[in-house]
């Protein structure tokens, strides 16, 4: 497997943060209202974003490879859409355990929580699409990420309009303002989990690229008569 | 030139459900058999409000329009008539839009018949919203058909594509399903004619989106694909 330069720069990054960042978060304030339980907020948001970040790429990549056949395109976005269930399976677990301290309940059909869970099982079903699509598969998943892509503004939207006829207080927007002291490990937390993306993104993708040159070598060897 | 081809191709689906009259009847009698699983579920006890009777109208619907999509493209499969659609000399958007048509056709007959199961199961007089549901029937049936008609084309020769069918529409639709319930639920009420409105339009931007996606992406989807 080759691994392009920057993984290692990433890698280490990741690696570094992942030791520093648990530090500064036990030192970081207490939380006025939410005392330690908000903590896991450094884990769960950054999750939260390298979700739609994925989800994204993954558009990106599909759309390159649907209209212009770009191999990379596909293979960048199977990677991304591997991450963003994996990153969704993070912030949709870290979510419940804060929402059961914070509001007494696992789970609310708030707006975040509703387009989140969509997004990932949109996400999900793009892997199975592309595991058991049949022959076609890789374009049927690519469409699928458009899609989903498409959907999640509107998925946002119609849940905050449903939420807003049928209003609960949310503690989310209060708690997203980083006040002293908790600024810094959020942001080392941010840049943590950004590199830990980047690196996993890159190893992932190094599979794939070597998934394709052992196809065209075994297409060569056919070729050549070694193989049957 | 499309406008004809999918006016031809909208035909020849109508013929031959005509001839073979497999699919109304059986959807038809799917959703009669879910809306009769929900009513054991919820009538019997103190009477359900009318957010049940909308919600199981909708989910009825989404059950039915799948089961009939996934038989509508099976079809096509069993005599390899894919491939020559997909041979025919007319661009591939009208064969999307054509399905897209059928398909929504087909959902609106049966929606017919189960709006009418619901308004009698749960004993609710449609009356005078019934020009604003239809509307909204629609509008929520041209959305899911739009999603459906693509993926149900595409899994063409997958193993598992009954399984898969509902699996990548349904997520997608869960906004359709929001709006439909939501605006169905304002319209049973009556006292909030705006809730309604609002989501028609909420639907129509929906459609917009999703129906020229398709028609944008159906051509790189199926292409060499047949």
């Amino acid at each position: 497997m080759k691994l392009r330069p920057y993984f290692l720069v990433v890698a280490t990054l990741a690696a570094l943060g992942l030791l520093v960042a648990p530090q500064l978060i036990i030192s970081a304030p207490r939380e006025a209202s939410m005392g330690f339980v908000y903590k896991i907020f450094f884990y769960h948001v950054p999750s939260a974003t390298m979700t739609f970040l994925g989800a994204f790429v993954c558009a990106w990549g599909s759309v390159t490879y649907l209209f212009k056949g770009s191999e990379k395109g596909d293979q960048l976005a199977v990677s991304a859409a591997e991450l963003t269930v994996l990153f969704g399976l993070l912030t949709l677990v870290t979510g419940p355990l804060w929402a059961r301290k914070a509001w007494g309940v696992w789970w609310q059909w708030d707006v975040r929580l509703t387009t989140t869970l969509l997004l990932w099982f949109i996400f999900i079903a793009y892997l199975f699409a592309r595991k058991y699509g049949g022959p076609g598969s890789r374009k049927l998943a690519a469409g699928l990420a458009l899609f989903g892509a498409a959907d999640v503004p509107l998925i946002y939207f119609s849940v905050s309009i449903w939420r807003t006829i049928h209003p609960k207080a949310t503690v989310i927007t209060g708690i997203a303002k980083s006040r002293n002291g908790m600024g810094t490990p959020l942001l080392v937390a941010f840049i943590t989990f950004t590199c830990l993306f980047l690196a996993l993104l890159e190893l992932r993708l190094s599979l794939e690229r070597a998934r394709a040159r052992v196809d065209e070598l075994h297409l060569e060897a056919e070729d050549a008569g070694l193989v049957s | 030139m499309t406008m004809r081809a999918i006016g031809l191709l909208l035909w020849k689906d109508v013929v031959v459900e005509l001839r073979a009259k497999e699919l109304v009847y059986a959807t038809i009698f799917f959703a009669a058999v879910v809306l009769l699983v929900f009513c054991f579920a919820f009538l019997g006890g103190p009477r359900p409000t009318v957010d049940v009777a909308a919600g199981v109208l909708w989910v009825a619907i989404a059950l039915a329009g799948t089961v009939g999509i996934s038989r509508a493209f099976e079809r096509e499969r069993e005599g390899d008539t894919m491939r020559a659609l997909l041979l025919a000399p007319v661009p591939r958007s009208a064969l999307y839009l054509s399905k897209l048509t059928a398909i929504s056709l087909l959902m609106l007959i049966v929606e017919t018949v189960a709006l009418v199961m619901v308004s009698l199961l749960f004993v609710i007089s449609i009356g005078a919203a019934l020009p604003m549901l239809v509307a909204l029937l629609l509008l929520g049936t041209i959305g899911f058909a739009a999603v459906a008609a693509l993926f149900g084309a595409s899994l063409g020769r997958a193993r598992s594509r009954d399984v898969l069918l509902p699996l990548l529409v349904y997520p997608i639709v869960v906004p359709v399903l929001i709006a439909g319930t939501r605006g169905t639920v304002a319209l049973l009420v009556g006292a909030e004619p705006e809730v309604a409105t609002f989501w028609l339009k909420f639907l129509l931007v929906f459609d917009a989106v999703f129906v020229s996606l398709g028609v944008w992406i159906f051509e790189p989807l199926v292409a060499g694909d047949a």
